[in-house]
Order: C-alpha cells, then sequence, then structure tokens
C-alpha cells in the first residue's frame, strides 16, 4: 500500500483492508491507467484477472421476489458506494494479482458524467474483451481502445443491459412468485382448479 | 563485357520479370473461413472468423455470444440461495466446482465457516468434478485431432464419477448441493469406497490415455510446438489453471491460497511445463487428474466426524460488504466478486470465469497458425461455452 502510494502519488484517493482477505484501493478517474502501469511495473501485479464495472444506483424496479399482490413498499433509493466509498453512480473496478506473491489488489475508479475512461489496453492485453464486455453492459466507453463492438449482444442491441434502470423483461413479463407459492399447486389439495397454467 | 555475358544477364531479368508475373497471377485474394457456431470443437456454440492467406490464418476472431444468459443480471433479482442453481450452468462438465467459490463469498461475508466433514466433503466433490471436466477433456481432445478411441474411453470411465456425483447430491450435472454453512445433506453409506474403487479406476484411464495419446507419434507432431505462448503473455491476458502451468508459471490456488477447504490435508503436487505449446497444455491437464485422484483417495481416508451444516438462520440475509473469492477450477481461476447491501440477495455479482480470459488470447495466438492448428490450439486451451458466456 505504501508503496503504491509512493509510486502514483495523491492519486490514491482511498483505501480499504479486509483483514485476512483482500485490499481494495480508489484512485482518482484520471490516473486509471497511470495506476495499471504503475502497479504492472512497480508492485509486479503481472497477472491481469478481470476488470468491471458496478451501477451503485439501487434498481428502480426493486429486486421482483416481493409477492406480487402486496403493496408496493418503499424502496431505498440512495446511491451508496461500496468499500472505499466514491461520489459517481459507476464505478470501474479491476483485480490484478502478483503471479510471484500471490497477492492480488481490487482497484476501483469513480467514472465521471461524460463515461470515458483510459482504456487499460496498453498495459494488460488481456483488458480488451473486458472493456468491450463494460463498454456494451454499462456503457462505459474507453479512450484508447481501438475496436468497442459488442461482445454478447446483438450488433443492432440498444441499452446497457447491466445497469440497474435497464428492466429484467422476464421478471416484467411474469412475476416472480416470491416466497409465496401463490399458484395452486396442479391437482393440489385444497387448492380451487380455476388459475395456474 | 562479352556478349555472352550481357545475354546472360538479360535472360535472367527476363525470367525474373516470368516469376514475377507468374506470382501476381497466381495470388490469391484471401479467404474468410467460418468455423463454428455449430462445430464439434466448440463445446458450445463459439464461431470463429479466421481470414486466410494459402493455408495460412491472418486475422482470427472468436465471437461469442450465442448462448449469454445474462447470469450477472439475473442474480440482482435471486435470493443468494437461488444464484447456485444459475451458477450450476456456467460450466456445465464441472458443476460442483462453480458453487463453491460463491458459497465461501457468502460465507466470508457472513463470517460464518462451514463444519470441518463439510469442508472436507465439498473438497472431495470439488476434485470429483474436476476429474469428470478434465477427464472428459483428454478424450475429447483425441477426437479433434482425428482419433476415435479415447473419446470412448472417456466417456465410460466418466460415468464411473458422474454416478458417484448422483449417488452423494442427486444430480449428475447439476448437483446444486452446496449450501451457505455447508452441504445439503451427508455422503450414503459406502459412498467413501465406492470412491476410492472408482479413483483406481480413473488412474488406469489416465495410463491408457497416457499410452494411446500422448505416446502417439502423430499426436505429438501435431501438439509438439504448436500455439506457444510464453509466460509473460499468458499472464498479461489472465491464463489461468493448466493453461498457465504449461507456460510454466508455478500457481495454483488451491496450494496458494488459504481458503476454509481441505486441500492442504493431502499431500499432492502442482505440475508444471516449460514449453508452453499445445502439448503442454494436454501433458500438465493428465497430471492434475492424477494428482486429483490422489487428493480424493487421501481425503477418503479420514473425513472428520461432525455435522455438514453450520447453524445459518433459515432466511438468509449477508451483511453488507463486497468479497472476492476465487478457486482453480477444472478450466482454470474461477472467481465471484460478491457486493451484498444487507438483503436476502446480492446487489452485484461480477463473474470470473476462467475461459472468458483462456479465450480472450486466440487473436493473438491464432494469428499465423495453419488451418488444422486451429482446431488442435482451441482444444488445447480447453474452454467450455458456458464459461465464456455466463
Amino acid at each position: 500500500m505504501d508503496r503504491l502510494r509512493s509510486v502514483i502519488g495523491d492519486a490514491l484517493e482511498a483505501s480499504h483492508l479486509a483483514p485476512g482477505s483482500d485490499v481494495w484501493v480508489r484512485v482518482r478517474s484520471d490516473a486509471w491507467r497511470q495506476t495499471g502501469l504503475a502497479l504492472r511495473d512497480h508492485l509486479d501485479m503481472d497477472y491481469f484477472c478481470f476488470l468491471s464495472a458496478i451501477d451503485w444506483m439501487p434498481s428502480p424496479y426493486g429486486r421482483g421476489e416481493d409477492d406480487p399482490t402486496a403493496e408496493p413498499t418503499e424502496r431505498d433509493e440512495t446511491i451508496r458506494q461500496g468499500y472505499t466509498g466514491g461520489s459517481t453512480r459507476f464505478q470501474l473496478l479491476a483485480r490484478v494479482v502478483s503471479s510471484a506473491q500471490h497477492v492480488g489488489i481490487n482497484i476501483k475508479a469513480d467514472v465521471p458524467e461524460s463515461m470515458v475512461m483510459e482504456s487499460w489496453l496498453p498495459v494488460y492485453a488481456g483488458a480488451n474483451w473486458h472493456e468491450r464486455e463494460a463498454w456494451e453492459m454499462f456503457g462505459i466507453s474507453f479512450a484508447g481502445h481501438p475496436d468497442l463492438r459488442h461482445l454478447y449482444l446483438p450488433t443492432e442491441f440498444e441499452g446497457f443491459p447491466l445497469r440497474k434502470d435497464f428492466p429484467l423483461l422476464a421478471r416484467m413479463v411474469k412475476p416472480w412468485p416470491g416466497i409465496v407459492d401463490v399458484e395452486p399447486m396442479p391437482g393440489g389439495a385444497g387448492g380451487d382448479d380455476e388459475g395456474g397454467e | 563485357m562479352t556478349m555472352i555475358d550481357e545475354r546472360r544477364q538479360l535472360s535472367y531479368i527476363a525470367a525474373q520479370a516470368a516469376d514475377a508475373r507468374v506470382n501476381v497471377e497466381l495470388e490469391t485474394e484471401g479467404m474468410t473461413l467460418n468455423i463454428g457456431p455449430q462445430h464439434p470443437a466448440t463445446h458450445g456454440t463459439l464461431r470463429i472468423i479466421a481470414r486466410l492467406d494459402g493455408e495460412q490464418v491472418v486475422w482470427a476472431e472468436p465471437s461469442a455470444g450465442y448462448m449469454h444468459r445474462g447470469y450477472e443480471k439475473l442474480t440482482e433479482v435471486r435470493s443468494f440461495p437461488q444464484v447456485t442453481a444459475l451458477i450450476n450452468r456456467i460450466d456445465w462438465l464441472g458443476s460442483f466446482a462453480n458453487e463453491v467459490p460463491f458459497i465461501l463469498a457468502a460465507e466470508r461475508l457472513m463470517e460464518i465457516e462451514a463444519p470441518p466433514r463439510a469442508q472436507h466433503i465439498r473438497t472431495i466433490l470439488f476434485e470429483l468434478s474436476r476429474i469428470a471436466n478434465v477427464g472428459l477433456f483428454l478424450g475429447d481432445l483425441g477426437v479433434q485431432l482425428g482419433a476415435i478411441t479415447p473419446v470412448f474411453l472417456a466417456f465410460r470411465d466418466r460415468e464411473y464419477v458422474l454416478n458417484l456425483i448422483e449417488a452423494a447430491t442427486g444430480g449428475r450435472f447439476h448437483p446444486n448441493f452446496d449450501r451457505i454453512g455447508g452441504l445439503k445433506d451427508d455422503l450414503p453409506k459406502g459412498w467413501l469406497e465406492d470412491t476410492k474403487g472408482a479413483m483406481v479406476k480413473l488412474r488406469t484411464f489416465c495410463d491408457e490415455i497416457e499410452d494411446l495419446l500422448f505416446g502417439n507419434e502423430i499426436f505429438q507432431s501435431r501438439t509438439r510446438g504448436i500455439g506457444i505462448i510464453p509466460k509473460e503473455i499468458a499472464l498479461q491476458y489472465g491464463l489461468s489453471g493448466a493453461n498457465l502451468r504449461a507456460s510454466g508459471v508455478d500457481w495454483d490456488l488451491r496450494r496458494d491460497q488459504s481458503l476454509p477447504m481441505a486441500w492442504n490435508k493431502a499431500d499432492w503436487k502442482v505440475w508444471t511445463h516449460p514449453d508452453g505449446d499445445c502439448f503442454a497444455r494436454c501433458w500438465v491437464r493428465l497430471q492434475e487428474v492424477r494428482e486429483s485422484t490422489k487428493i480424493v483417495e487421501q481425503l477418503c481416508d479420514n473425513v472428520p466426524a461432525g455435522p455438514v451444516m453450520a447453524k445459518v438462520p433459515r432466511i438468509i440475509k449477508v451483511p453488507e460488504g463486497e468479497a472476492w473469492v476465487s478457486t482453480e477450477n477444472p478450466l482454470g481461476e474461477m472467481g465471484y466478486y460478491v457486493v451484498s447491501r444487507g438483503d436476502t440477495g446480492p446487489f452485484r455479482v461480477k463473474i470470473r470465469s476462467a475461459s472468458f480470459n483462456n479465450i480472450s488470447i486466440t487473436p493473438w495466438l491464432l494469428k499465423g497458425v495453419l488451418v488444422p492448428d486451429i482446431i488442435t490450439i482451441l482444444a488445447s486451451l480447453y474452454f467450455i461455452l458456458g464459461d465464456i458466456d455466463r
């Protein structure tokens, strides 16, 4: 941690240490690539594990597992970032590991309003597909990435599925029955025969 | 300069010009070759688009997404115990191994630990799913290189393992057996003896495959020196598991990380290979199956007594926090980044699957290889499509 601070200086904004399990750091958005280079070159973090993003806004559709007949309850709609805090709705999340010392680190960075971050492609070649995935799932684009094309979704797909305000259509069409089994069992004892498929 | 020399020089120039003309006429346009989505070598539906110059690949790009199921989105509307039913289907050949890191991440957030007996049985089942998964790879490998026999042996002997998994969990492919805090059930009577017997059979299977395939001259000439991945490149792309160890990196998450599992209670070895070619990757996997059988045998001998389930509330609410847990799955490092906000379900789950990284190296690796080697390289990288697409 101290070595990271000495290399990237005040770009390191916050850190969190869970004893015995893991290390989290949050860096300034414009120092994203610089952090990657520092981790790779000065801390021997040569193994690229993954890169993704988190949307911290709670879903406006709820978790969809409540009883559909019940009145909708008040939902907590505050945006609350996890470990290491932050101030934006979207955060990038990556993990790199040192293959020699078997120590890993989770790096986070706020994604600014422009939704553009620096690409990690010159740092870790493996970031290519991960950035394409983050781009199509969250709409975060990466400056310096040569081909941000859809990876999983059809080319003409609109919207960013992993954003919390993207509805899960399967749940919209047919709500989850919830903890209470609202459909009577077919031929079950005591259930009325109408309803249920 | 004499007349003869001059004439010789002119004829040389003319011949060169003629050669050049012929070359221009014979120059072929690049051809685009589609492999898949429906191809036996794709373990699902991966499509490879390769641009060829003659027999050589100039550019290749895998196109994933034919089976994308959006698990990361689906986990957000499910409760923690329900998620295991989904993640069983990520790598469908080694399903039980998929459940373990997720359950461990949830347990870490809840600050509980499974009782020793459950940890032990988890480890045994984890290694059994590795044997089922990689054992099938060893047979499949032969088919993709044109040898039919190994796959029959693999399917025959994988059945022993699947029967064991079925006997213990009730499910052959999708056990859904792991619970937060332990396991659903204890082992049936006599299971440990049966398992030890099956492990002997599996080791015989490994010997058979080694004789049939690895000692085969054609197999060696088709895999040695093909698709070499240097250590630094492998690390940069985040290759893991046998693919990384075949490039000479001595790193196994079962050994190099402390998790509440029982791997450290057995005596086994991590195999590496310095070459980084297709042969090395296959060879390391063969050794891994052997080591797994040893782990299972040793663990079967000293399963501790006690309960298989810790005390957990009936409705599980996981405290707020974030956790990352990864394990050494049959395909490589599989990890879950779980974010919880104190609810019954996760807030966000990032699934880091091994094949996604393992396959993202192919545009780099396939450049310049010959067409038949595409299949060899894909076979040796060993991916399961559910593990790429999630």
